[in-house]
């Protein structure tokens, strides 16, 4: 018998056949390729702890040897997850916790929401991490803003985007930017977290939790500051508590 | 035996032969996808800012249009005309999240950088554009090489378009700085190499719309040497 190849079986049998099979192969592919791409991952997110600490470039730090690297910094043991009121949730991997994931998660209550804390050692010195996530302009927004031994000057940070408008908005990642937030603290002398803010007045020099956003990345920057804001207020409640019970 | 059996065959074309050249070798000069006839220009304005990103990309290119002509001229006798247009879609879609998860796996700087340009692989012209009019008409073999030849000719431009923009865009080639450091240092206020004498990077070149000027001196190049290619009007 010879198949009509233009009657609707045909058609309908022939796209069938077809879909099943591309998607059988892409399904193969993507099993074979998993832990590849969850490595990469996970190199991903040690390379942007360290980068709030850090100059990535100036230790020849890259993919290759960032596992290395960060055990000698971070101490993954030492880690704790917060929750949203500031208090340590055991029994939560703080590394494995995926702040943009949990971010994202519309049906997520805010309570539910975890706040990894990383502790690294440099110089001798003990230095917090905290990872902050956001939004700005075109999608996801991202950082890593460390803290000093005192648990209230910003040392470092860095910061990284999905698709801010380059020249603009983007700029956020460049070391300009994040320069202008080392030396601001989180709390004024009595331990209260006040908020830092986004100025255009050029005002932002001296620490007085103000912040000069980028010409043209208004959205952005803003995003920036909620970010800082939002994120930061969980572990500055942390912090004096910890502070107040020594 | 077996003598016998060759003989009685009707003459098989090899592997090589002219005409199978010619369909890797045109596409390169004569009938290059880019230059002559003007398809894939969207992605060669955008990821052309680095050698590296134009070589990856051109041979991500080169992949699925050999990959796709190939698989399509093989099924060509049993995909119904109604939805070949879909088949062929099916087909580079899957070729392309093949392309797009090796890198994501095995190259991930570069992907994020190439980000959704490997995706929009679907979307060049050029690959639609051989396998409606190539692959459909005519045997696995030559359709594979003419599948190389177009995507040799595509990669081949985007490497020449990124080595003038990284070049004269950011002094390097592959990222190896030719004409020296352009961050100043201790000693070397203008930087070293060409930048101490005063030598500046054209930031220009890091623009999209300096590639479609590059890829408009390179057309004018080629048409001025073979006047062949110049339509009449």
């Amino acid at each position: 018998m010879i198949l009509n190849k233009e009657s609707n079986g045909y058609t309908f049998g022939f796209a069938v056949i077809l879909v099943v099979a591309v998607g059988a192969i892409l399904a193969i592919l993507a099993l074979v390729l998993k832990p590849y791409i969850a490595a990469n991952g996970v190199q991903k997110q040690q390379m942007d702890i360290l980068s709030a600490f850090v100059d990535l470039e100036k230790e020849g730090i890259s993919r290759r040897n960032v596992e290395e690297k960060f055990a000698k910094y971070v101490k993954l043991s030492d880690a704790i997850v917060l929750d949203m009121n500031g208090n340590v949730r055991e029994g939560v991997d703080a590394f494995k916790v995926d702040i943009r994931a949990e971010y994202k998660d519309k049906n997520l209550k805010d309570a539910d929401k975890n706040y990894p804390l990383f502790i690294a050692k440099k110089d001798g010195k003990t230095l917090y991490i905290i990872p902050v996530v956001g939004k700005g302009l075109w999608g996801p927004i991202w950082g890593n803003i460390c803290l000093g031994e005192d648990m209230n000057t910003i040392q470092g940070a860095s910061f990284g985007h999905k698709g801010e408008t380059p020249g603009l908005g983007a700029e956020i990642a460049q070391p300009f930017f994040v320069d202008r937030w080392i030396g601001e603290k989180l709390m004024d002398e009595n331990g209260v977290f006040a908020k830092f803010e986004i100025v255009k007045d050029n005002s932002g020099g001296a620490m007085e939790k103000k912040v000069d956003g980028i010409t043209g990345g208004t959205i952005t920057s803003k995003g920036v500051e909620e970010m800082a804001n939002r994120c930061l207020a969980v572990y500055a409640t942390y912090f004096s508590n910890l502070k107040n019970s020594q | 035996m077996s003598a016998e059996v060759q003989k009685t065959k009707a003459p098989s074309e090899p592997l090589f032969s002219k005409k199978n050249k010619k369909l890797i070798t045109d596409p390169l000069t004569d009938n290059n996808p880019v230059t002559v006839q003007v398809l894939g220009i969207c992605s060669a304005l955008a990821i052309t800012v680095q050698v590296k990103q134009g070589l990856v990309m051109g041979l991500s290119v080169i992949f699925v249009t050999m990959m796709g002509n190939f698989v399509i001229s093989a099924i060509r006798n049993m995909i119904p005309s109604r939805i070949r247009i879909i088949v062929q879609l099916v087909i580079v879609a899957a070729l392309v999240i093949i392309v797009d998860q090796v890198l994501a796996a095995f190259m991930p700087d570069l992907s994020a950088q190439l980000s959704v340009f490997v995706g929009l692989i679907i979307t060049n012209c050029i690959i639609m554009g051989r396998l409606e009019a190539f692959a459909m008409a005519n045997k696995p073999w030559p359709s594979l090489l003419d599948g190389l030849g177009n995507g040799m000719g595509y990669a081949g431009l985007l490497i020449i378009v990124a080595v003038f923009r990284e070049l004269l865009g950011s002094g390097s080639i592959f990222g190896y700085a030719l004409l020296g450091s352009p961050i100043p240092s201790d000693g070397h206020p203008l930087g070293t190499g060409l930048y101490a004498m005063g030598y500046m990077n054209n930031n220009m070149m890091i623009l999209p719309p300096m590639a479609l000027i590059i890829v408009g001196i390179i057309i004018w190049v080629q048409r001025s040497r073979n006047k062949a290619l110049i339509e009449e009007h």
